[in-house]
């Protein structure tokens, strides 16, 4: 067995401390050993963005980096962004728009779009483009996404 | 009957779920125990198996068990296949060649596996993987389809005298005869490879066997959960009462999860089997690019008669499509591509030879389009090249031929994809491509913008193309339908969903019937425990065949209902109306009754029940058509190719979609995004290359190129509605229309937008490197 490592980590607000092999992947870690399924992986090699969370607030690709890695960081992941009650308005937007569809890549796209939008808070079509362009989405051609954030924009703004 | 939910641009029901990261696909599924499994693929496309030696594996600490094909002993056998010809098909001949849960002696493509590894984490099986010792030899591998029919090469199945899995001919009327009377014919060599289906979920399946339970349980990313468990209850001597299958969200279709069955699956079940302990295999990205399904390799021959008028006389081809290594789909790809070969035309005389090749590349079954895009390739390109050497404008030339709407039910005069007559239902097909063009601006670019754009020098191009989707085929599908006693719906369907929208849209329907909000239904779809009959997800039928079947559960419910009703309220059926979750006498609206008050009537706890009667407010249904429904339309886009670097830039994109009712116009609009997309993707960015060993040189999404954002343009949708006059709800599917002609409108529009070349394209995918050396040579005129 490889040798363990001690991780201490804020995800989601709650700190957790847990020991983890250095070659745990970040996705692995969030997924399996603290249960949030939320982040989804779809292809282990950092295009899809499938995987995305926030990492100090900066979007990353959490299977680009190791679980040992976000020692003493914090993480926020698509389980905090609303709930099912209370969807963030980004989430709104993406059901109003009809923005999912098998719903795999949207957490990826919603915690790209989190700090794109407190950055950009009104975009053009073509900002928005730009910044969904490092995720896949294989359902919706991004039409329907596009029109999502430009949504959420105005809701978030208003 | 009003229809009050169904044709409603309604946001999904489901979509909380996804948003929040709270819906179950199956990588989310946790049991405690559960081990993880790993496969060692073959690095050889063909190759010999001379020996295996996993005992190292075996001994890695953390390692449960390591399987190789021998340990399976009896157990070990080709997988049944999906669908065989029937004998029916005249002069058909096919050799089912199906795949094998691990590699026994011959491996017959690239990534086949070879062993399994159980472990207590995926991190340790794949750790074990290194440890396995194994010696191939490498065989000269079968990769080009024209040579994998030449007399000599080498043979993929080695009890097979040739590479030949099937050879086919239909025919329509007398081709030679109509060649003889035409002004003119053309002759092409039209040329279509492989993609992936580029699912953003890879696959996966969690099975478990409880042995004190006696019941098998299996999560699968499958779109045909039922036969999934039809098939594993068969293989391993269970009743299919002991194994439930669920499908639960899964993160994208698109064909190749269709397919059964998958090593994966077989050698997971019988491993829970062996071990009472449950398994986990969740496919990584290159594993989706080794061991999931692939489509669209065809080679054809391909001429068309006219007259010098521009009427098509008559269609032959005779092509080569490849199935590879193993062909468990028998012939319904080739199938589709003849069935859509004389797409939205009236072609009286055909000819049509099929010829399907073993090839050591990735098993071919349906990836969204499933043959129809080279059907469609091969009639427009033909038509294209009339159009141009009979000097007659591209829509012209589509109007003169096309069915006309008065011409329905059309019979082609072959059998298609379900070995029915293809006959299309319905359609105006003429109406949606004036609309197309109107939309789109065809006369006023081609008169007046682009003749202003090309005297600057810019290389802008537009095309206009029309197709047809047969969709909507049989067999059947089934649903059954409760009120609960609290005057919630329960419903239930055997397909599964992977983000079609079903929970919404067949809720819509029921809503209809029963006079409730659709949010007030909770639908299962995909688990064999809730309902048990069915074939799946495939072909665009979910819009067709289950809500059909729902519909069809949901007016027998609502029969059930108002029959009840009619005793408690005291008043004559037809006096009734079911609103706001409660039965009321229509003129009287406060002499009501609720649903859940009846539900609770219609199950009494004491008392007599009537002789011929059934307990509760329950239907179940089945829908299965005659033939199926074919849904239709047009493409036309604007672009704009720069040719120092061959980049294309869509200007704009426009589609005319005709797919009779729409349940849901919303749901239908996302899915036409979504298969342009794809179909861009198909036409321009994505191609699966294989070496002349075999090696897929592009296997991760780094080198195969998914079309981002920055690739897809605004899609402007337009509908034309022709209902179906073959089901109740008279619609037609949806799913794969959106990606079918693309290819064909992108080949058009690059040869319009670099008319200067003069360059002709008769293969897709084409590529910027592909555009470039098409130029090379090409003197600009």
């Amino acid at each position: 067995m490889s040798d363990q490592f001690p991780v201490t980590v804020t995800v989601n607000g709650t700190q957790y401390e847990r020991a983890v092999e250095p070659r745990l992947l970040l996705s692995d870690f969030l997924r399996h050993d603290l249960g949030l399924t939320g982040t989804h992986v779809g292809c282990e090699h950092g295009v899809c963005g499938a995987c995305t969370v926030l990492f100090d607030g900066e979007p990353v690709r959490s299977c680009l980096m190791f679980a040992v890695q976000a020692d003493g960081h914090e993480i926020l992941t698509v389980e905090e962004l609303g709930t099912m009650d209370n969807l963030h308005p980004l989430q709104e937007a993406f059901r109003e728009a009809h923005a999912v569809q098998c719903g795999f890549c949207t957490p990826g796209f919603l915690m790209t779009l989190v700090p794109f939008l407190e950055e950009n808070p009104n975009p053009t079509e073509e900002e928005i483009r730009e910044a969904l362009s490092g995720n896949l989405c294989r359902c919706t051609g991004y039409q329907h996404i596009v029109d999502a954030v430009k949504l959420a924009a105005e809701k978030m703004g208003a | 009957m009003t229809e009050k939910y169904v044709g409603q641009r309604m946001t999904r029901t489901e979509d909380p779920r996804l948003l929040t990261g709270q819906a179950l696909f199956v990588d989310d599924v946790e049991i405690p125990g559960m081990l993880h499994a790993a496969f060692l693929r073959s690095d050889y496309a063909h190759a010999r198996l001379r020996s295996i030696d996993v005992s190292a594996a075996r001994n890695r600490p953390g390692v449960v068990a390591v399987y190789t094909a021998e340990d399976m002993e009896d157990a070990w056998k080709p997988c049944p296949p999906l669908v065989i010809p029937p004998p029916t098909v005249k002069g058909v001949l096919f050799h089912a060649r199906t795949q094998v849960p691990l590699v026994k002696d011959k491996v017959r493509l690239l990534g086949e596996p070879l062993a399994v590894v159980i472990a207590e984490s995926r991190y340790i099986a794949e750790d074990a993987l290194e440890d396995i010792v194994v010696d191939l030899e490498p065989l000269e591998a079968v990769v080009d389809l024209e040579k994998a029919l030449e007399p000599g090469a080498p043979l993929v199945h080695d009890d097979l005298d040739s590479n030949l899995a099937a050879h086919l001919i239909q025919k329509k009327g007398d081709y030679a005869a109509a060649r003889e009377k035409a002004d003119v014919v053309i002759k092409r060599r039209i040329v279509i490879d492989r993609c992936a289906a580029g699912a953003m979920e890879n696959r996966g399946i969690v099975a478990y066997w409880d042995e004190k339970s006696q019941q098998l349980t299996i999560w699968d990313t499958t779109q045909a959960p039922i036969p999934i468990r039809n098939g594993l209850a068969g293989m391993f001597g269970l009743s299919s009462h002991q194994v439930r299958v669920i499908a639960p969200f899964v993160g994208g279709g698109f064909g190749p999860k269709v397919m059964m069955f998958y090593p994966e699956e077989v050698l997971l079940t019988w491993a829970t089997l062996q071990l009472g302990r449950p398994i986990k295999w969740i496919e990584d990205r290159r594993e989706n690019f080794l061991a999931t399904t692939q489509e669209r390799g065809q080679v054809h021959d391909a001429e068309i008669a006219l007259t010098s008028d521009g009427r098509i006389l008559g269609v032959s081809h005779t092509f080569i499509h490849d199935t590879g290594a193993y062909d468990p789909y028998g012939l319904t790809i080739p199938l589709n591509t003849q069935s859509h070969a004389m797409s939205a035309y009236d072609v009286p005389n055909y000819y049509s030879e099929l010829k399907v090749a073993f090839t050591n590349k990735m098993i071919v079954t349906p990836v969204r389009g499933a043959g129809r895009p080279q059907g469609i390739f091969l009639m427009e390109r033909l038509l294209d090249v009339a159009a141009k050497e009979l000097g007659i404008d591209r829509v012209e030339i589509r109007k003169r031929n096309f069915i006309p709407p008065d011409a329905f039910p059309y019979n082609h005069e072959i059998i298609d994809q379900a070995f029915a007559a293809l006959v299309f239902d319905s359609g105006n097909y003429l109406a949606g491509l004036e609309k197309a063009a109107a939309m789109i601006g065809y006369d006023q670019f081609i008169k007046e913008e682009q003749p202003r754009l090309r005297a600057e020098g810019r290389h802008v191009g537009i095309g206009i193309v029309s197709f047809v989707e047969t969709t909507g085929v049989g067999p059947y599908e089934g649903a059954r339908i409760t009120v609960e006693t609290d005057g919630k719906i329960s419903a239930a369907t055997g397909v599964g969903t992977q983000g079609q929208g079903h929970f919404t849209s067949f809720a819509q329907v029921i809503a209809d019937q029963l006079g409730v909000s659709p949010r007030d239904i909770r639908l299962v779809t995909g688990d064999t425990s809730e309902f048990h009959w069915g074939t799946g997800t495939f072909a665009s039928r979910g819009s067709v065949v289950a809500a059909n079947a729902i519909h069809a559960a949901a007016k027998a419910v609502r029969t059930k209902i108002l029959k009840l009703a009619s005793k408690v309220l005291e008043a004559p059926e037809e006096e009734l109306e079911l609103v706001d979750n409660q039965v009321r006498v229509a003129d009287i609206p406060h002499q009501s009754i609720s649903l859940g008050e009846l539900a609770v009537m219609a199950n009494p706890l004491r008392g007599a029940v009537e002789p011929g009667t059934e307990p509760g407010l329950e239907a179940t249904a089945y829908y299965g058509p005659q033939y199926g429904a074919t849904a239709s339309g047009s493409h036309a886009m604007i672009i704009e190719v720069d040719p120092e670097t061959m980049m294309v830039e869509i200007k704009r994109y426009v589609t005319v979609e005709d797919c009779g009712t729409m349940l849901n116009p919303l749901i239908v609009e996302g899915q036409v995004h979504g298969g342009v997309a794809l179909g861009i993707g198909n036409s321009y960015y994505e191609q699966l290359i294989y070496d002349e060993n075999g090696q897929l040189l592009n296997a991760s999404l780094a080198d195969y190129l998914i079309p981002t954002a920055s690739e897809v343009p605004r899609i402007e949708v337009g509908h034309e509605e022709t209902r179906s006059p073959l089901n109740e709800l008279g619609s037609k599917g949806a799913g794969e229309a959106g990606c079918i002609p693309v290819p064909a409108l992108f080949a058009q529009a690059l040869e319009d937008a670099l008319a200067d070349y003069d360059i002709e394209i008769l293969e897709a995918p084409m590529s910027p490197n592909k555009l470039f050396a098409l130029l090379q040579g090409k003197e600009k005129e």
